[in-house]
């Protein structure tokens, strides 16, 4: 029906052309081959809408979906895993930092804990030395009070001893005390 | 013989003649060319199309990019509801092209410097156009020669002039393509003259002309399939989204 109507149109629109088409000498205004022309175009270029609608386009669509498709996979697969590894390496950060603030801890508690010995032990040593000084002052205190007697007495047995050397004589010990212990006497008065 | 620059669009039987009753249908050398273009795009879309793998080799890829420039075309003039016109159209662009660039071989035939090719094609898609138009929208179809926002005192006038330009589609689509391929392939000839009759001493200038008309000839062998096609979305746009 719709061909009818084409080749009614395209007959009614063109006879006035086609009348001075043979000696306007246009080979395309002769009307000779015109319906020759007009079946072939319906036949080749039904057969070829036909052809690629029916089984060459869905074809190439198919193709270009299936492209589409897994190249979208593939790109979601990236994704992931790309997600994947900024995680691992989140972890990775954190397993890091984790480890240095452990660290730092424990340094800082270590040098907490040699500070405080180190105190400790500063404290001991220091209130050993403060009593071993004080019992060394003590004995100098004791030595400082018996010493003028002894010195007495040694000046008394090196004076006597002396004296006999020097003379021959043997002295009575109470003698040589006696003047010693006035000379004591004066030196700690001056 | 082939020196008047017309004889190149002579269409002549090949084999012999056949008749429908009154009506010559005989196979000619336009029909060949048609037959060998259709056989042309089957070919090379069905070797496009066989190979299915993930990166296209040349002939795949050569398919596959026809495939998304025409729905692209598509898509951009007459939108998404256009899709089901897609093979159409694609076939018309591919017919076009191929008979364009057939055209182009010396010797050969081109198919669409005749104009009742052209016309035929160009009717059947005005008619098919009007007809998914009313299809589409019953008589509001009517409202495509009422433009909107026109005063009133104007309306009158402007909705001649639509309907003109409706009714003028067709006619203009098809004598654009055929003046195109015609005037092309006779001035290509004329100039092709000329070097044969200014010889080896003065044939050099047109002969110049002649290559650099090929390659234009090729470019509007592909922008006139282009054009083509594209009105045809057009018009398949106005009838299937009436927005006026």
């Amino acid at each position: 029906m719709k061909k009818i109507i084409i080749y009614l149109y395209a007959l009614f629109s063109f006879n006035c052309i086609a009348k001075s088409a043979e000696t306007g000498g246009m080979p395309q205004l002769n009307p000779e081959f015109w319906f020759s022309q007009i079946f072939w175009l319906t036949i080749s270029f039904g057969i070829l809408f036909i052809i690629l609608s029916k089984f060459i386009l869905p074809k190439i669509r198919n193709n270009l979906e299936t492209r589409k498709s897994q190249i979208m996979e593939n790109i979601e697969i990236a994704d992931n895993q790309k997600s994947k590894s900024e995680n691992n390496l989140k972890e990775y950060d954190k397993i890091i930092s984790d480890a240095k603030d452990k660290a730092k801890k424990t340094f800082n508690s270590a040098k907490e804990k040699i500070q405080l010995d180190l105190g400790k032990e500063r404290e001991k040593i220091e209130s050993e030395l403060n009593s071993k000084i004080q019992d060394a002052e003590n004995e100098i205190k004791d030595l400082k009070k018996s010493s003028p007697e002894k010195i007495g007495l040694i000046a008394v047995d090196t004076a006597a001893e002396i004296i006999q050397k020097l003379i021959g004589v043997e002295i009575n010990k109470s003698n040589v005390s006696a003047i010693v212990n006035e000379q004591v006497k004066l030196m700690k008065d001056k | 013989m082939a020196t008047n620059p017309m004889y190149q669009f002579n269409v002549y039987r090949i084999g012999p003649e056949i008749k429908i009753g009154e009506v010559d249908i005989s196979f000619t050398n336009a029909s060949l060319f048609m037959v060998i273009s259709t056989l042309a795009i089957l070919i090379v879309f069905n070797l496009g199309a066989k190979k299915k793998s993930l990166i296209p080799d040349k002939i795949q890829l050569l398919s596959e990019l026809s495939y998304s420039f025409v729905s692209k075309m598509i898509s951009d003039t007459a939108g998404a509801k256009a899709k089901p016109y897609f093979a159409f159209i694609f076939s018309l662009f591919m017919f076009v092209l191929f008979c364009n660039m057939f055209g182009m071989i010396p010797y050969s035939f081109t198919v669409t410097s005749h104009i009742i090719v052209t016309f035929v094609l160009a009717a059947f898609i005005f008619i098919g156009v009007t007809i998914i138009g009313f299809l589409k929208h019953g008589l509001g179809y009517l409202k495509l020669f009422v433009p909107s926002g026109v005063p009133i005192i104007l309306l009158p006038l402007i909705v001649v002039i639509e309907i003109i330009s409706y009714l003028s589609r067709p006619i203009s689509l098809s004598v654009r393509l055929f003046a195109n391929m015609m005037a092309g392939h006779t001035m290509m000839k004329v100039f092709g003259g000329f070097v044969v009759s200014l010889g080896l001493v003065g044939g050099w200038l047109p002969l110049g002309f002649s290559v650099a008309l090929t390659g234009l000839e090729i470019l509007v062998a592909f922008l006139q399939a282009y054009v083509f096609a594209i009105l045809t979305c057009i018009y398949l746009n106005d009838a299937l989204n009436l927005h006026h």
